[in-house]
């Protein structure tokens, strides 16, 4: 990629649900950076707080969940101190969004082209109906949809369309960013990948960013420029597509790619699956929270968390294999209580 | 009318016919097994057999049972529905003609109310979840509801027609204004617009507010909760959370979006809750004294008038068959996924 614009900063972004059984801390002081016209990944395993973060960055945590700090940085303003009117503008206008359900995300009683006019008069009354119309149907035509798919209701879509006619209802108003979360995950291999080339399309014609949220690493590197992963809450990994896959540094990331299929990360290793799953969140493990399903764990991982790190420019890690401590070595870390 | 929709509509109404023949069959052997018999009624136990006979005789009631049960079928399906057996021995359609009218106008206004109480505060109460207004409102959907009908209405009488004398007591019209009222079509509102007669529209206006208001709050409780349950699940739905990520205002979600997709539940329950409209119209009639069928259904049981309670239910069952046909057509104008 040349040279790369900011479009958002996320910095010790935190979100916890309230539950009966306790304080779920589902994103935890979570930073990384979107850049302009990129396509982010976001991976790990369900329940990491993915789809959390997704929500998080267009202020949309309904209770019990609450953004609990940090900061969301979008073309230079923190939108933590929008009120309610600027952030439905934001929303739509700024950063749209693709569900994983195609076949609920769509009103059942509004036809295609009054979802799409709709979406533009709410964020810009003074243009006319007839306006909108055109620029629904030329929407519709670039997402190689025909024109007759204008009359349609969602129930008479293919899984595919209708999650096209989620893309274009983000690109009608020009959106800076979608997000889209486990969007292909629900549709069958063939239309999948359509739809992931699709992405790459819309990517190239309208230069818009899209965080591509998903637990399938296979698709990330498919569609990716860059990749975060997540665990347990935590980001424990950002880099470049090509040199995560070439050389994976935290132990996590590496746990993933192992159990993709068709990519091998040498000869020797076979395809195998992670032992173990992702924490309880109520009660996420101390020190490094992936410490309990660790092939490399060393005492000091049980009692401090170390910081995600810049290791080399645009890598960051969060590991203490990578990361100096002066009781690295030390075999006695006494655990807290 | 899409073809497939016609051919949908000619068999449900094929369908209501086995089913109003049922429930007809039904009522004319309860009413004969039920104690008591029209002559009895009528002329007081102490007359003679003689007398009695005679009036069995003159009545048809001496004929064999299946003839009568023929006899009142092929009544019901010329709509003719016979003559009473009590009280003047008048033509059931006759009564029927002037009855009907005054329960539909007086179930009309009733509905509307509770539709746009019941609807409005649902979706209100759904908007604002779990927050002071939400818990005022359910409470008092639920004190509305454990009221019986008779008692709200004597309580609105009391308050309005005998402590703040501004509503009339019962009835339909001011009897003054009635003796010289000309009556088209029974509705009274109607008619009073057709003959310009203004004293007389005003006066059946005043008269209907009472019975209304009781009708239709009484059926409010349950469109609160059936609006509120339905309108959370659908806040909660995709399309809305979607909606609000695209930035549709709060309020279109709820009232536009939401509130539309909440109607096809609700509609369905409506139809259901006819037949409860229906009781509910009974009660408030005998209330308010209001001459409509439910009045003379009640009436007529007492007199065990069998010919009139049993064309009475008839019509009382096509009616809610009618109405079920109605909200299955209304139902596909609103959800495009139904197409017959
Ligand atoms: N509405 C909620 N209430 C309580 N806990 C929740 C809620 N939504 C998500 N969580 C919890 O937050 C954590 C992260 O969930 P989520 O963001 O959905 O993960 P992912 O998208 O990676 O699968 C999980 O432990 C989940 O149980
Ligand atoms: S910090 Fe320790 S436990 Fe955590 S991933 Fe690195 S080596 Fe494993
Ligand atoms: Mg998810």
């Amino acid at each position: 990629m040349a040279e790369k614009e900011l479009l958002s900063q996320i910095r010790n972004l935190s979100v916890e649900y309230k539950t009966r059984l306790g304080q779920v801390s589902a994103v935890d002081s979570v930073s990384f950076d979107i850049y302009k016209g990129e396509i982010l990944g976001l991976v790990g395993e369900s329940g990491c707080g993915k789809s959390t973060m997704g929500k998080a960055l267009m202020r949309m945590i309904q209770p019990p969940g609450k953004i609990t700090g940090g900061q969301i940085i979008f073309q230079g303003e923190d939108i933590m101190t929008y009120d309610d009117n600027q952030m439905r503008d934001f929303r739509g206008r700024k950063v749209s969004m693709i569900f994983q359900d195609p076949m609920t995300s769509l009103n059942p009683t509004q036809r295609v082209d009054e979802h799409i006019i709709e979406a533009i008069q709410v964020h810009e009354p003074q243009v006319k109906i007839e306006e909108a119309l055109k620029l629904a149907e030329k929407m519709i035509r670039k997402l190689g949809m025909q024109k007759r798919r204008m009359n349609s209701y969602p129930h008479q879509l293919s899984g595919g369309m209708r999650q096209r006619v989620m893309v274009g209802l983000g690109l009608v108003l020009n959106a800076d960013l979608i997000v889209a979360d486990e969007a292909t995950t629900s549709l069958d291999v063939i239309v999948e990948a359509q739809l992931a080339d699709q992405l790459k399309d819309i990517r190239e014609e309208f230069g818009v960013s899209l965080l591509v949220i998903t637990h399938n690493i296979a698709l990330v590197a498919e569609i990716s420029d860059r990749i975060v992963v997540m665990y347990a809450g935590h980001v424990m990994e950002i880099a470049n597509v090509e040199p995560i896959f070439d050389n994976p540094l935290h132990p996590y990331t590496r746990g993933l790619l192992k159990s993709i299929p068709n990519i091998k990360l040498n000869d020797t290793e076979e395809l195998y699956k992670m032992p173990g799953e992702p924490p309880n969140l109520t009660h996420p493990p101390s020190g490094c929270r992936f410490h309990p399903r660790c092939p490399r764990v060393m005492p000091i991982c049980k009692v401090h968390g170390p910081d995600l790190t810049e290791v080399s420019p645009g890598r960051f890690v969060k590991c203490w294999l990578y990361i100096d401590h002066p009781e690295k070595e030390s075999e006695t870390i006494k655990v807290e209580a | 009318m899409s073809s497939s929709l016609r051919r949908f509509l000619i068999t449900r109404i094929l369908l209501t016919i086995p089913m109003v023949l049922i429930l007809v069959t039904m009522i004319f052997f309860i009413m004969r097994v039920l104690p008591g018999d029209p002559i009895r009624s009528q002329l007081g136990p102490r007359v003679s057999e003689e007398q009695a006979d005679a009036l069995r005789e003159r009545l048809g009631l001496n004929r064999p049972l299946y003839i009568q049960y023929f006899d009142f079928l092929w009544d019901m399906v010329t709509l003719d529905f016979g003559t009473a057996l009590t009280q003047g021995e008048r033509p059931i359609r006759d009564e029927l003609g002037e009855r009907l009218p005054a329960t539909i106008e007086l179930t009309i206004p009733a509905i509307a109310i509770t539709a746009l109480i019941g609807i409005l505060s649902g979706a209100f109460a759904a908007k604002n979840r779990k927050k002071p207004i939400d818990y005022s409102i359910r409470l008092l959907s639920i004190a509305i509801y454990s009221i019986p009908i008779f008692f709200m209405g004597l309580i609105f009488q009391i308050i309005f027609a005998v402590r703040i004398p501004i509503l009339p007591l019962s009835g339909r019209m001011d009897t003054l204004l009635l003796t010289q009222f000309e009556s088209i079509t029974n509705f009274y509102v109607i008619d009073a617009i057709l003959t310009g007669n203004w004293p007389a529209l005003r006066s059946a206006l005043t008269h209907l507010i009472m019975p209304s208001i009781t009708l239709g709050l009484a059926l409010t409780g349950v469109f609160v909760r059936l609006t509120r349950v339905n309108m959370i699940e659908m806040l909660q739905s995709d399309f809305i959370t979607a909606g609000r990520a695209r930035g549709i205002p709060e309020r279109r979600l709820v009232y536009k979006h939401a509130l539309r997709n909440t109607f096809i539940p609700i509609l369905t329950l409506l139809g259901l809750q006819f037949a409860i409209l229906l009781a509910g119209a009974v009660l408030t009639e005998t209330t308010f004294s209001w001459p409509g069928v439910g009045r003379y259904l009640v009436d007529r049981i007492e007199l065990r008038d069998y010919t009139a309670v049993q064309a009475t239910i008839g019509v009382f069952a096509l009616f809610v068959a009618l109405i079920s046909l109605l909200m299955d057509i209304i139902y596909a104008l609103i959800d495009p996924r139904i197409r017959y």
